[in-house]
């Protein structure tokens, strides 16, 4: 799972983390989806899941894997 | 003079268990509408039927997505149609991942990788791919070959299996009076069309859907005996995960309950198929599910990821099969 406690956007939702939403339930979604917005900037990322794991690409910022 | 039996579950006994023909529309009906204390009891006989018609053997399979997203269609359960403000983004998987991740689902004792993509029906990029990277598999593996690619033409099944594909996934969805609230881009008799090409090849047809969608439990039961008139070798389950930015995105997950009388009604409907668990049954049933609808008439899985959500780990699923005394079916049972 990623750990959004450092990360700017939400990387389930891709909204800001400090902002006026809430994202417990994206915390907990998490745990069974892969990213699909960076982190730091929150632009939507390119996602490959395969059997074993994902890869998730943002333009910008590089390849997160799991 | 006789008395005629009335319970739901003692006729299923007689007539599923005995017998091997599954419960009709009525019976399913009944089966889902069993009350809580009596969905054990559903699971149990369930579990007797697969035990009996199908035996011990768990089928495993990985799943993978070559072409994810970007989908013309707007089945609206799904996260890759181009149609919906959905975060998943269009992506190809190349040939040497392709094959890497059929590696490594053979490495979990698997005999079934399916080869999923996004799309209405295959075109002539997404033909050649395929037959690239069946080829490519079967020089670098021992599995068995599935895939899944929408709707058909006569000419792509009959290149499908001359690329040595066994078994090809075109779900259904739901029930023929549901069909309309899901999708309104293709028809359910199209998708029924193209099964019909598909048996008529001689590949083995595998045939599901989505429970938990806003269907009533009628239909619910019209889809499980709609499936028993195709008479698939291969029934997946899967359970409804609600994806943001879709239609259905909103929708509550199903009732655990309502998802395991679910599983005992198919497996009542349908003795004699493989009952495979799908999507959506570690959001809707947890860690416990797997092993009720294990010992409730399922008799396969997916292993590890789906197309774009993660299931559980390959290994947890493994480990409990071996706690449950549940043989993973070997390849060479398949071929």
């Amino acid at each position: 799972m990623t750990d959004p406690v450092s990360l700017a956007v939400c990387p389930r939702c891709g909204r800001p983390l400090d902002g006026p939403a809430a994202h417990d339930a994206c915390r907990a979604a998490l745990e069974l989806e892969p990213p699909r917005f960076c982190g730091d900037c929150g632009r939507r990322m390119k996602v490959q899941v395969v059997p074993t794991g994902w890869t998730a690409t943002c333009v910008e910022h590089g390849i997160q894997t799991s | 003079m006789a008395t005629e039996n009335t319970d739901v579950l003692d006729r299923a006994r007689e007539q599923v268990l005995e017998r091997g023909i599954g419960l009709d529309e009525a019976g399913v009906l009944e089966i889902l509408r069993l009350p809580d204390e009596r969905v054990t009891e559903a699971l149990e006989l369930a579990h007797e039927v697969r035990m009996r018609w199908c035996g011990p053997e768990v089928e495993v399979e990985g799943i993978v997505s070559l072409k994810t997203g970007g989908c013309p269609e707007d089945c609206h359960f799904c996260s890759q149609s181009g149609l919906f403000s959905s975060p998943v983004r269009s992506v190809w998987l190349d040939i040497p991942s392709l094959v890497e991740a059929a590696k490594q689902t053979a490495a979990t004792g698997a005999s079934e990788f399916c080869i999923v993509a996004a799309v209405r029906g295959p075109d002539a990029k997404l033909m050649s791919q395929m037959r690239e990277g069946v080829k490519a598999i079967k020089e670098a593996v021992d599995i068995n070959v599935a895939a899944s690619l929408g709707m058909l033409s006569q000419e792509q099944v009959d290149e499908l299996v001359e690329m040595g594909v066994h078994r090809y996934n075109h779900n259904l969805e739901t029930c023929r009076t549901y069909f309309p609230n899901v999708v309104t881009t293709h028809s359910w008799e199209e998708r029924w069309g193209t099964l019909k090409m598909v048996r008529d090849s001689g590949m083995e047809v595998c045939c599901g859907g989505i429970i938990g969608m806003g269907e009533t439990l009628e239909q619910r039961a019209e889809f499980a005996v709609q499936l028993a008139e195709l008479d698939p070798h291969e029934v997946p389950l899967n359970f409804l995960n609600p994806r943001p930015g879709t239609p259905f995105g909103d929708q509550p997950t199903m009732d655990p309950k309502d998802a395991l009388r679910a599983i005992a009604a198919f497996r009542l409907a349908l003795p004699k198929t493989i009952l495979r668990y799908a999507g959506g049954r570690e959001i809707t049933l947890g860690d416990l599910g797997t092993r009720d609808g294990l010992l409730g008439g399922v008799n396969a899985v997916i292993v590890g990821n789906y197309l774009t959500t993660l299931g559980r780990p390959a290994s947890a699923d493994l480990q409990l099969l071996q706690e449950l005394k549940m043989p993973v079916k070997a390849l060479s049972a398949t071929l």
